[in-house]
């Protein structure tokens, strides 16, 4: 693994001194305002860059040039090590970021205390909550809610005051809002596209992917949030029909996500390991995987139910999404917060600037 | 590594004109801009074509990998240009570069065709973004690639693929067969075997000859053996060399090479635009005996620094060193390698292997000659000294202010003058009489149009638009 500083300030000190990628990413547009690169100036760079890769393919020191820059993979260790450091325990963070077993033994741990712990059998056709009651699922995924939100909160908390980050303002957030809405560090600086799986050439897919990924997993958890409201505040319990707003949203988002984060995952099958954070690969395989198979057991859920694999695949479903849950602040999930944090402390940092 | 990349001795004997297959319509010889201008520009016609590249994959691209801008005319305002460039600016920009020494009709023909080239660059895939921070002088007249010269050269070879080039790595050109102005096939080594191959048209674009130290040395001597050499270690002129054997007209002063001042500690090879210097306006700079030897504050840094390039070849172990102080430390472009940083004079000149004395009185000399007034990083503030040999004229400030910084500076060779003379189609002249069928563009013909100098991206200005002439007449001459 890279230690933080020697390595990294070495690179970003070749690349200050050509720039040649200017015109890439925020990432490069944030170095050139330094002269050296202390460890907060190194981490908030880190969480900018996309990992889009096209300052690696236009690169001249590449390997095997002697100077050996490969500034994508550099600062996804970083950004990795970030993450660890303060999402705590660092020692659980390490172990999601980089290994795919402990969600498989947390999917399995909670299939087995879903059948026997809330005595559910696996082959029924009952209605969705005649399976498992109402008030167990809250029993259960309450906390699951929560505790890793504490974790998350401290964690993001650590790391803006680690970068040296002030009091926001809305306009900072709006801007970092509005970056990673449009992904608009992935467009390649002129609308292009990266170069994650293509080498040299430019494509969007990455982005698409991403962007299919994102807004399913916000559909899905807008449709969460709405069926909750339905429950408590309408007294409309689950199942709805077709065309409510919960089916509505948690179909499309459900097959969005699904389709993204299977697309994700074979880009990054075809994009080169050497580029990321090598070290990690099979965490972010099992994350991504965790993703598509929470949206794919749910879809199937729908089209499952009145079957006699409904009972089976709801608790199959309910213990991916209490794993994924579970996993939030450990799994890659968390680089959605660490860059929505960094890309509002760089607005802040232009905003300070612009006004003097 | 020089000696690793040496050709082998050609086997003439596989060298057997007019006979066996065609492997093309069109060979092009070189990978850089020129070569890739030249095949994409063929190809585009139907032609079959062969593209050899002496580089590996990864190394591919030649010099143009560290190139970064292009310089063009315009009337107007043109992409990321900003207002306008006259062709007669241009061509009086190079007037000054060269004093003169450029044919006249082909730099305007390559100046009159620039904005052509800029749009057909963005055509073949090419992106162009506006100039760097720290470049801003150039935004007028020079159009920046986005992401650099590799990236230029990656369209280029992804367009080259498209269009169904045959493009063979690590192929090097060892001769050429031509005949009463005729070509009829070049003599490739490729995969440790020697083959001959034939095609009815011959592209050159295999750059000049400054990775060839043997070469420099016999118009250096030994000096030369402790150049760096800037760009790409593959640049060897064996076909140039061949060409000028079979009688080429050459042109260009052939002991001549562009050497620029660079980072005492960049690599032999390829270190490319990081290694430069920008410290030497705002420093004291000695040789290795710790005398000054130049006008450190001549003129502003882009104008001087190639003529510092061949300033410390001059001195003993074509070595020399710049100090600083704090007050000026941030005053340029980060460098590469960190400076030497000490918090006495003393501790600084032994770390950096210089003998105490001479250099100490060095410096206290300078800074007693220094004067008062008002010091400007960003123009000439004629803050100069008084009564010191040689004086420096503007940016003196005395060298007082700790903690004291040092680097060490050497020759970094960009490229060699020596090449072919061509006419206005790019056809290679043989004692004045143009060939047939073989054409040459890039770095080995620059040397027509830049006698001596240089002018920032104009040397990809002349590759793309006689890369494309080439291009287009050699397959004229096939489809024709």
């Amino acid at each position: 693994m890279l230690t933080h500083n020697h390595e990294a300030v070495r690179q970003l000190t070749v690349c200050n001194s050509c720039r040649y990628c200017e015109g890439y990413c925020n990432a490069f547009k944030a170095l050139t305002r330094y002269r050296s690169f202390d460890k907060p100036t190194v981490s908030h760079l880190a969480n900018l860059c996309h990992n889009c890769r096209g300052c690696y393919y236009a690169c001249q020191y590449t390997e095997p040039h002697e100077f050996a820059i490969n500034i994508p993979a550099l600062l996804a260790d970083i950004r990795a090590q970030n993450w660890e450091q303060h999402i705590k325990p660092s020692g659980i963070s390490k172990l999601f970021q980089a290994k795919l077993w402990p969600y498989l033994l947390m999917t399995v741990v909670f299939m087995v205390l879903f059948s026997f712990g809330a005595g559910v059998s696996w082959v029924s056709s009952e209605p969705f909550y005649s399976s498992i009651s109402h008030s167990a699922l809250v029993a259960i995924f309450l906390p699951l809610f929560l505790l890793p939100w504490i974790a998350l909160l401290f964690g993001i908390r650590g790391y803006w005051k680690s970068v040296g980050g002030s009091r926001v303002a809305v306009s900072d957030i709006r801007n970092a809002l509005g970056s990673a809405a449009t992904m608009k560090n992935l467009s390649g600086g002129q609308g292009q596209g990266c170069n994650y799986e293509a080498a040299e050439r430019y494509t969007h897919l990455r982005r698409w992917a991403h962007h299919a990924t994102m807004y399913g997993f916000l559909m899905c958890f807008a449709s969460t949030s709405v069926a909750t409201i339905y429950h408590y505040i309408f007294s409309l319990p689950a199942p709805y029909a077709l065309f409510s707003l919960p089916k509505l949203l948690g179909v499309v988002g459900g097959i969005l996500l699904s389709c993204g984060t299977a697309a994700l995952a074979v880009l990054k099958w075809k994009a080169d390991t050497k580029l990321g954070s090598a070290n990690r690969t099979n965490g972010e395989y099992a994350f991504v995987g965790l993703l598509f198979a929470v949206s794919t057991t749910g879809l199937l859920l729908y089209w499952a139910s009145g079957t006699s694999f409904a009972a089976a695949w709801l608790i199959i479903h309910l213990s991916l999404i209490a794993t994924f849950f579970i996993s939030i602040p450990y799994s890659k999930m968390v680089h959605s917060l660490f860059r929505l944090a960094a890309l509002c402390r760089e607005a802040q940092i232009q905003r300070l600037a612009s006004a003097g | 590594m020089s000696e690793l990349l040496a050709a082998p001795e050609a086997d003439l004997t596989l060298i057997t004109p007019g006979e066996g297959e065609l492997v093309a319509d069109i060979i092009v010889v070189g990978g850089g801009n020129a070569a890739l201008c030249a095949a994409i520009t063929a190809a585009e016609t139907g032609a079959s074509v062969v593209l050899l590249e002496r580089a590996p994959r990864e190394y591919r691209g030649g010099n143009s990998r560290h190139t970064r801008n292009f310089r063009c005319a315009h009337a107007a305002p043109l992409g990321v240009l900003s207002g306008e460039y006259s062709e007669d600016e241009f061509y009086n920009d190079l007037l000054l570069v060269t004093k003169g020494n450029t044919d006249e009709a082909l730099a305007k023909q390559v100046i009159a065709n620039a904005p052509d080239c800029y749009e057909w660059m963005i055509r073949q895939g090419v992106l162009f973004q506006p100039s760097l921070s720290g470049t801003l002088s150039l935004s007028r007249t020079n159009a920046f690639f986005l992401g650099g010269g590799k990236a230029l050269v990656n369209a280029y070879f992804q367009r080259c693929n498209d269009l169904g080039v045959k493009i063979m790595y690590e192929a090097t050109a060892l001769d050429i067969h031509i005949d009463n102005g005729r070509c009829d096939g070049v003599l490739v080594n490729h995969d440790g075997q020697q083959h001959y191959m034939r095609a009815k048209s011959v592209v050159i674009a295999s750059g000049g000859f400054e990775s060839n130290k043997q070469w420099l040395q016999e118009a250096w001597g030994d000096a030369a053996k402790n150049f760096l050499i800037r760009g790409t270690p593959y640049n060897r002129g064996e076909v140039l060399k061949r060409l000028l054997a079979h009688g080429a007209d050459s042109i260009g002063d052939p002991t001549q090479c562009h050497a620029v001042a660079i980072d005492g500690r960049a690599p032999e090879y390829d270190g490319g635009i990081v290694t430069r210097l920008d410290c030497v306006p705002f420093s004291v700079v000695l040789n290795n005996k710790g005398e000054r030897f130049y006008d450190e504050g001549e003129d502003v840094w882009p104008k001087r620094y190639a003529i510092w390039g061949r300033l410390v070849a001059k001195q003993p172990d074509q070595i020399a060193f710049a100090i600083i102080d704090e007050k000026s430390s941030k005053l340029f472009m980060p460098s590469v390698f960190p400076a030497i940083r000490c918090d006495t004079l003393a501790e600084l000149i032994e770390q950096l292997g210089l003998p105490t004395d001479t250099t100490l009185a060095s410096i206290n000399e300078f800074n007693r000659a220094c004067t008062d007034g008002e010091f400007q990083a960003t123009e000439l503030d004629g803050l100069a000294t008084q009564g010191l040999t040689p004086a420096k004229t503007n940016w003196a400030r005395p060298i007082d202010q700790p903690p004291y910084y040092g680097y060490s500076l050497k020759p970094g060779v960009t490229f060699t003058y020596l090449g072919v003379n061509v006419d206005n189609t790019a056809r290679v002249t043989f004692d004045g009489v143009t060939a047939d069928n073989l054409w040459a563009a890039g770095e080995i013909i620059a040397g027509n149009i830049l006698g001596e100098g240089y002018l920032a991206g104009f040397g990809m200005t002349i590759g793309t638009a006689f890369g494309r002439i080439a291009g287009s007449e050699a397959a004229k001459y096939v489809n024709a």
